[in-house]
């Protein structure tokens, strides 16, 4: 295939090429099959799970929000249904994003790009976009040709474009919208925004979004993918012989020829590739390029070219899926006369499904055994030990109580280490000086300044360790922490 | 310029960059045409940013950019906000008595949270910043206290000082019994093993305790206590607790006996406004030796 050139039979100098390139605009013809259906339907419960999940409501209780899905910022909470986290519970997120890119990983080793042909918003909307162009603009060949067209623009015309971009920056505009929702009480939000009453900072970020979507859904496209996107070149670097990615099988393709001329080859009993150059599988690609040759970079997998080949395949008949999830090792075997086979399980999968497994399996089981009442302890640094007048010795802690539930608690702090110890916490006369009782409001933290004296007949020789029990009265629910008494 | 005429890819027919390394050239791929123009128009911005904003430095100052602005104005205003916003909650702390303050827990909190930074900026250089104390500078977290350590006379420490001048300040100082001729050397000796034995520390081999009892009836009881407990009312420490605020050592007691001691402590009165005193006191007290 690759011949060599000499170099002096080149065309010299002003070949050197441009330094920056412009857009093809591409102009993807609509198809219809079932990889279009598939695409529908998961294109309606992503936009449909985006736009109305904040209006979900979830009861928490009097005085707690009752949006299912919200991000209080102000409160610093994060609601998802029955599950409440604090900030400092911000390793969940660490384990979802860590469970959602060996998802990425597992997704492309065993079909490719999925996410990014199906389900990433870029595609979801830039697809969106795509179908309110076709449905105002008409579909390939009258978009072609318009925008081609170098005679005066009629009204029809202008009016098409101002409806196409009308309708665009609407659904950015609702895009940027539930955006905002979902961190604040959206229906409160929703009534604020039409009055104009909302805070500005909801108008500035509805703009932003507003924006982006615009852009990135109506102008810049499969450039995102191309150009700004880093999970092509990753994903490249992951995938391996066994995964199953959009395929032209050019052992069944090739070598193209026309629907006739193939007819008649076959009737001589000569072999025939089955493509005939129709060009559909290019006309409905969203990035504009060329299945049969072979993967690339742009290619997002979306399958639309399965489905325009399928169609043609059926019209001529000749068996479907000439493009087809596949791999090169079965194009050769089957090349060889052997059967395809299909590796789904296999060490990479296996080994991508038990980190998810084990990183889901270990969130889920400490989300579900997690206290919801917590204790932190900080030694005073300066001074580490005071020694009183009667020569007894004492340290200084500041105690962090933490009240995760929905209701009040009082709770009892006990201390274990010096021998009889007396506490104290500054501000608080508790009616059981050995045990002082501190009431915690619901969802809310408390920080005191716990004292703890050591009698001086019991003086420690030297540091030694110290734990806080800290104990729901009422529950029994308890908490504990460690840290040091320190002698001077 | 190079001579880019050869640099063609005999596979891809494409150019390339005439970059090689180890007989793989790299192809000439161009950048898209958007990109190429947001990058040139972020230099066109940063133009504007030199005109708009404070950017080229000068010999002594800088161009202050077309709207005067300023980042330590900006930090002047915020300030401001600021007092403003503390001014309220700090009049409520003025308002209220000590004792109601420490009650409440957010006028506490306030109160606490000002008087460490307070304590930080005024009172760290010789208390320590952790009010820990030195030599000659009281420890304030224990609770051994000089002039007193309840609320109000922690404030009227820290209003008047102590020996400070001020009209009202704490006065009584320890005399210098040794420099002033009232007490001969070994009388002073025998005076500081009486004192050590009053808090249970070891006296040196022939000391007559009471010989030392006599001679601190005599001298030291007057402001200390007949059994050396001292007196808030004169500054005169407690001799029989294991604190000691210049060494319970016998020599450091006989400096102590012979040179005298007169430590000060300034008056705040008029240097800090009293809202900030009464925070302060709120906070010295809160440390944990409060009484």
């Amino acid at each position: 295939m690759n011949k060599t050139v000499n170099p002096n039979d080149l065309k010299p100098a002003d070949d050197v090429g441009p330094l920056y390139a412009a857009r093809k605009k591409v102009y993807p013809q609509s198809v219809s099959g079932t990889f279009r259906r598939i695409k529908w339907t998961l294109m309606a419960i992503c936009l449909g799970v985006y736009y109305l999940l904040p209006f979900v409501r979830w009861n928490r209780g009097l005085g707690a929000p009752s949006q299912a899905v919200l991000i209080d910022l102000p409160n610093s909470r994060f609601y998802f249904f029955f599950i409440e986290l604090w900030p400092q519970e911000v390793y969940y997120f660490t384990g979802l994003l860590i469970v959602a890119a060996v998802a990425l990983f597992l997704m492309n080793s065993i079909g490719g790009r999925i996410w990014c042909g199906y389900l990433c918003p870029q595609t979801v909307w830039t697809d969106l976009f795509y179908a309110v162009e076709r449905l105002i603009e008409g579909d390939r060949r009258e978009r072609m040709k318009k925008d081609a067209s170098t005679d005066p623009m009629k009204l029809e015309r202008i009016s098409e474009i101002v409806l196409k971009h009308s309708i665009w920056l609407m659904i950015a505009w609702w895009t940027g919208g539930a955006w905002v929702l979902y961190f604040n009480d959206a229906p409160t939000l929703v009534k604020e925004l039409v009055t104009f009453q909302a805070p500005m900072i909801a108008y500035i970020w509805i703009g932003i979004l507003t924006t982006t979507t615009y852009l990135l859904a109506g102008y810049m496209r499969e450039q995102v993918c191309t150009y700004m996107c880093p999970w092509p070149r990753i994903q490249a670097a992951l995938t391996d012989e066994w995964a199953l990615n959009v395929t032209y099988r050019y052992d069944r393709g090739e070598k193209r020829t026309s629907v006739k001329k193939a007819a008649e080859l076959r009737a001589l009993g000569q072999q025939v590739g089955d493509c005939v150059d129709c060009y559909q599988c290019v006309a409905v690609c969203p990035t504009g390029i060329d299945i049969r040759n072979g993967p690339q970079m742009e290619c997002i997998q979306c399958g639309l070219c399965i489905d325009a080949c399928d169609n043609v395949m059926t019209k001529i008949g000749r068996p479907k899926r000439l493009i087809g999830y596949d791999n090169d090792i079965n194009i050769h075997r089957r090349q060889e006369g052997k059967a395809p086979i299909y590796r789904i399980v296999r060490a990479r999968t296996i080994v991508y499904s038990a980190i998810i497994a084990a990183v889901g399996g270990f969130m889920v089981y400490t989300l579900a055994t997690r206290s919801l009442l917590d204790v932190n302890v900080l030694h005073d640094r300066n001074p580490v030990a005071v020694k009183l007048s009667d020569g007894s010795i004492r340290n200084a802690y500041t105690v962090r109580l933490l009240n995760k539930s929905g209701y009040d608690r009082a709770i009892a702090i006990d201390v274990e280490g010096p021998v009889n110890p007396k506490m104290h916490v500054v501000g608080v006369d508790s009616v059981t000086p050995d045990r002082p009782i501190i009431v915690i409001p619901r969802d809310s933290t408390s920080e005191l300044r716990l004292l703890v004296t050591a009698p001086a007949e019991n003086n420690p020789e030297k540091s030694i360790p110290v734990r806080f029990h800290v104990m729901d009265i009422g529950l029994g629910v308890a908490a504990s922490a460690t840290d040091n008494f320190v002698a001077p | 310029m190079t001579d880019h005429s050869s640099d063609i890819d005999s596979v891809s027919g494409k150019s390339t960059t005439g970059h090689e390394w180890d007989g793989i050239k790299e192809l000439n791929t161009p950048l898209p045409r958007w990109w190429v123009i947001c990058f040139y128009l972020t230099i066109v911005w940063s133009i504007g940013y030199w005109i708009v904003y404070p950017a080229w430095p000068l010999i002594s100052s800088n161009t202050t950019g077309m709207f005067g602005y300023s980042s330590r104005a900006d930090v002047a205003v915020e300030l401001a906000n600021l007092e403003k916003i503390r001014g309220d909650k700090m009049a409520a702390l003025g308002a209220a008595s000590l004792a109601d303050i420490e009650k409440d827990p957010a006028l506490l909190a306030l109160a606490r949270a000002k008087g460490k930074t307070v304590f930080g900026d005024n009172c760290a250089p010789c208390h320590g910043s952790g009010a820990a104390g030195a030599k000659g500078y009281p420890n304030l977290n224990d609770d051994d206290w000089l002039w007193g350590g309840t609320l109000d006379q922690i404030m009227q420490t820290i209003q008047f000082g102590a020996r400070s001048g001020h009209a009202k300040t704490h006065e009584g100082q320890m005399l210098a019994f040794g420099k002033d001729g009232v007490l001969k050397g070994d009388e002073i000796v025998t005076v500081a093993n009486y004192v050590r034995s009053l808090s249970g520390l070891s006296t040196r081999n022939g000391f007559d305790g009471a010989k030392g009892q006599k001679i601190f009836a005599e001298n030291c009881a007057a402001c200390h206590g007949d059994a050396g407990k001292g007196n808030p009312e004169m500054g005169a420490p407690n001799l029989t607790d294991k604190i000691w605020l210049y060494g319970s050592d016998e020599a450091s007691l006989i400096e102590t006996i012979s040179q005298g001691r007169a430590g000060v402590m300034p008056a705040w009165e008029g240097r800090l406004d009293p809202a900030t005193i009464k925070a302060m006191a709120v906070y010295v007290h809160s440390l944990g030796g409060g009484k």
